[in-house]
């Protein structure tokens, strides 16, 4: 049971870094990395089994982030929209050397 | 400053010269006195100094004395008549200061020189006292430390004395210029490094004052420095005093290196120690040389000194004539033994000497400024005195002198006297002539007698007329190179391959063809000077005066010195028929007799009486046929006034224009040398490979680094991402294939 369920978080985690590497536009980068942290989130609790209730508590700690990161993240790129009209991160390049 | 002496058991040490610390200690306070003063009046009281307003400095006196019966006269109520003489708030304080602290320095130096007299045999060692260490490094030590001896007390009564009296005629000739107590401070601190100079027990001590004094005579050609040509002048000379101190500096390292002591007594007991012709010694006794050609204005590096004469007259008197330039002269002397060992350098000593006499007397002759003449004049006494010192017959060297210093300030000073009478007259007419120009003068004798019968004993002095006291040492320096000839370590030495004697009997023949033409130049300075008619002007005529008795007295006691000098050191031939012989040469024989004997191969070299009578015979000969043929080839009464005087033509235009060496020397050596600045310092090495490969480049450099390191930063989220996700590969690979 532990083997594959670490099967299916690591699965779920490279979808989620090739969709943030491979994608433009921000809403669905974000929804990528909201997928990683799901995918160490089931790690966590699989892991749990094996260490005790601590991984659990953390999956709780980081549900918590998550929710706070995707509020921020999300106006963020609502404001980004509303100067650009544009989610498309190849727009979004001030910081450029 | 310390007093307490170590336990030497010197029998001076006992005696008032303990107090030899106090020599140059009071002209260092009277420099002090008077530089508050000066500096606190130019910050509160009155025209900025030098003031602006005044013109006139440049030719000498600031005038003064006439104003009194006209400067309130013609209508201009205050000191902004450009004409009103602004005579300085502290003046009177400063002319008690400055010459007072000489005079004490004169008296405490008499007092010493009597208690070395007191002490008799027992000065064959010389007082050396130690005030702290200065260089203690390693198996170096340098003190400061004041050696007193013989021939220090020498130079000491001379600075102090001759010193006293010039500081005395300044107060008159300097008394309305806004700068009194400047010119005084920078007097008295000129005293200071000259006593330092000569009572400095080691050779770097030595160059302190050796310096010092350039750095003084600096600040005096400069005085009057709002006038651009006199600020060039001490320019000029500081530089070309540079070229002298590199050999100077280079032969204290070469005494370091070889001998391992920079005391006077430690580099003679080394030098005694080599043979006579060593390679060290002449090495280290030409960069030495090099040296006093500088201070002393020899060939090649003559050329400062006249231009020097734009200082105030005084200054030229003391530190142009009498004490400064005569260092190298002291220099060579004090190093007797070292240079007793190098024939081959007191050669050339005596060879550059001779013919620095002799050039610059043929200069002298064709001059029409007053100080000029005896500026050329000076630089060919200096060369006299080198051929002495070269010779090895210091004592000759030395006395020299010592008279030079007595007649030749009485010149300068009685030329001062001169320059003021005549400033005044123009200055009454507000006339703009030239009062330095004999063309100008003539007939003067009428008009202040004083002056003119104490520049006759002058004249007569240096162009060599018994008794004057130079015809004493001028013949004393001719008898001792023609000795030389025979029988010395010159004679067996040779120089660029011509044997010592033939060198000699030449250094001869030049030393009486330079003593034809002083006794020439000088009688004709003083022929268009003081006789014939009066060229001054109409106008001006009325005007012409005696100086005050401030600036008459010192010339009158150097009058008395000037005739009488000679009896310092009679010749052994006059058998103590007029007086003691020899008086000056016993006197010094503890400090330079070794080096005398040296030479002499160890006996004392007399000269068949007969010879002696006929050199003296030769001397005066030459001496009283060249004031003949100046008092009856020249016509004062056919001279113009300068305005008017035609130009010359062929050989006196060069002789006029100085062999145009100041030319010469611009071209051979001042261009190239500022093209070479420009072209290869400034624009290539300064502009180009410091400023352009060095500061430039290094920031060139760090844009390039900087230029790369931005091109990761692309602004896109995605390379960053990459960039995450393969260093996070990376540390995981790292952690996992460990």
């Amino acid at each position: 049971m532990l083997a594959e369920s670490l099967a299916l978080s690591a699965a779920l985690f490279t979808v989620g870094v090739v969709g943030v590497l491979t994608r433009r536009n921000a809403i669905i980068i974000f929804m990528c990395v909201e997928l990683m942290l799901n995918a160490v989130n089931l790690s966590f609790v699989a892991l749990s089994t094996l260490y005790g209730a601590s991984g659990q508590v953390f999956v709780i700690f980081v549900m918590t982030v998550a929710a706070a990161e995707a509020a921020v993240g999300l106006a963020i790129i609502i404001a980004i929209f509303r100067h650009r009209q544009s989610v498309n991160l190849e727009d979004v390049n001030l910081l450029k050397g | 400053m310390q007093t307490e002496l170590p336990a030497t058991g010197h029998p001076l040490a006992d005696t008032v010269a303990r107090f030899v610390w106090l020599l140059p200690a009071l002209p260092l306070l009277g420099f002090v006195l008077n530089g508050i003063l000066s500096v606190r009046a130019a910050a509160t009281i009155g025209p900025a100094d030098p003031s602006a307003h005044d013109a006139h400095g440049a030719h000498g006196a600031h005038a003064d004395g006439a104003h009194g019966d006209h400067g309130h006269g013609h209508g201009h109520d205050d000191g902004h008549d450009a004409h009103h003489p602004a005579r300085h708030p502290s003046a009177a304080l400063v002319s008690i200061i400055g010459p007072g602290v000489l005079f004490l320095t004169f008296a405490l130096a008499l007092l010493i020189f009597g208690a070395m007299r007191g002490a008799g045999d027992a000065m064959h060692v010389p007082f050396v006292q130690t005030l702290f260490a200065w260089m203690p490094t390693g198996n170096l030590s340098v003190d400061v430390a004041f050696q007193l001896d013989q021939l220090s007390m020498v130079m000491v009564l001379i600075i102090t004395g001759v010193g006293f009296l010039i500081h005395l005629f300044s107060v008159g000739y300097m008394q309305d210029d806004p700068g009194y107590p400047r010119y005084f401070a920078y007097l008295n601190l000129f005293v200071f490094f000259m006593l330092l100079l000569v009572l400095g027990a080691s050779y770097p001590l030595m160059f302190v004052g050796w310096e010092g004094v350039g750095l003084c005579s600096y600040l005096l050609i400069g005085f009057w420095f709002s006038d651009k040509a006199n600020a060039d002048a001490g320019k000029k000379a500081f530089v070309v005093n540079r070229i002298g101190d590199f050999g100077f500096l280079v032969a204290m390292f070469l005494m370091f290196a070889n001998f391992e002591a920079l005391s006077f007594a430690g580099v003679g007991a080394a030098a005694a120690e080599l043979s006579v012709g060593s390679v060290v010694a002449t090495a280290i006794c030409l960069f030495l040389f090099l040296g006093a050609v500088g201070k002393s204005a020899q060939i090649p590096l003559f050329v400062w000194l006249p231009d020097a004469m734009a200082g105030p007259t005084p200054v030229s008197a003391l530190i142009h004539a009498a004490t400064m330039v005569t260092a190298g002269v002291y220099l060579v002397a004090r190093s007797a033994t070292l240079f007793a060992m190098a024939p081959a350098a007191q050669l050339t000593v005596a060879v550059i000497g001779a013919l620095t006499a002799v050039f610059a007397a043929t200069i002298g002759l064709k001059q029409w400024d007053i100080k000029k003449v005896l500026a050329y004049s000076t630089v060919s006494q200096l060369g006299y005195m080198f051929v002495g010192v070269g010779v090895g017959a210091y004592t000759a060297g030395v006395f020299h002198l010592m008279t030079h210093a007595f007649f030749k300030a009485l010149l300068f000073l009685g030329s001062g006297s001169v320059i003021y009478a005549m400033h005044q007259a123009y200055h009454a007419t507000h006339k703009h002539e030239d009062a330095q120009d004999m063309r100008n003068m003539g007939g003067l004798k009428a008009f202040m007698p004083i002056t003119a019968g104490l520049m006759w004993i002058a004249t007569l002095a240096i162009a060599g007329i018994p008794p004057f006291a130079g015809f004493f040492s001028k013949d004393e320096i001719l008898t001792s190179v023609f000795a030389r000839t025979h029988g010395s370590t010159l004679a067996d030495a040779s120089w660029l391959g011509i044997p010592g004697g033939v060198v000699l009997y030449g250094v001869y023949a030049l030393g009486l063809a330079a003593a034809l033409m002083t006794a020439i130049y000088m009688t004709r300075m003083m022929l268009y000077t003081f006789h014939g008619p009066n060229r001054t002007g109409e106008k001006e005529r009325g005007h012409l005066k005696e100086a005050p008795w401030i600036m008459t007295g010192p010339l009158l006691v150097l009058g008395v010195l000037s005739l009488a000098g000679g009896w310092f050191n009679l010749p052994a031939i006059t058998g103590g028929a007029i007086g003691p012989s020899e008086v000056l040469h016993h006197w010094l024989e503890p400090v330079v007799g070794t080096g005398t004997l040296i030479v002499t191969h160890g006996e004392a070299t007399h000269l068949s009486h007969a010879t002696e009578y006929a050199l003296i015979g030769t001397a005066i000969l030459i001496a009283v046929a060249g004031i003949a043929l100046a008092a009856f080839r020249l016509k004062p009464a056919e001279l113009k006034p300068a305005k008017d005087a035609p130009a010359e033509q062929g050989i006196e235009k060069t002789l006029l224009n100085k062999w145009y060496v100041d030319e010469a020397y611009d071209k051979a050596v001042v261009r190239p040398t500022v093209g070479l600045s420009r072209l290869v310092l400034w624009k290539g090495v300064d502009t180009g490979l410091i400023d352009g490969l060095l500061v430039n480049g290094s920031a060139l450099l760090m844009r390039a680094f900087g230029w790369l390191g931005s091109q990761w930063q692309t602004g896109r989220v995605g390379t960053y991402a990459w960039a995450l996700v393969f260093g996070a590969f990376l540390v995981l690979s790292a952690f996992t294939l460990r």
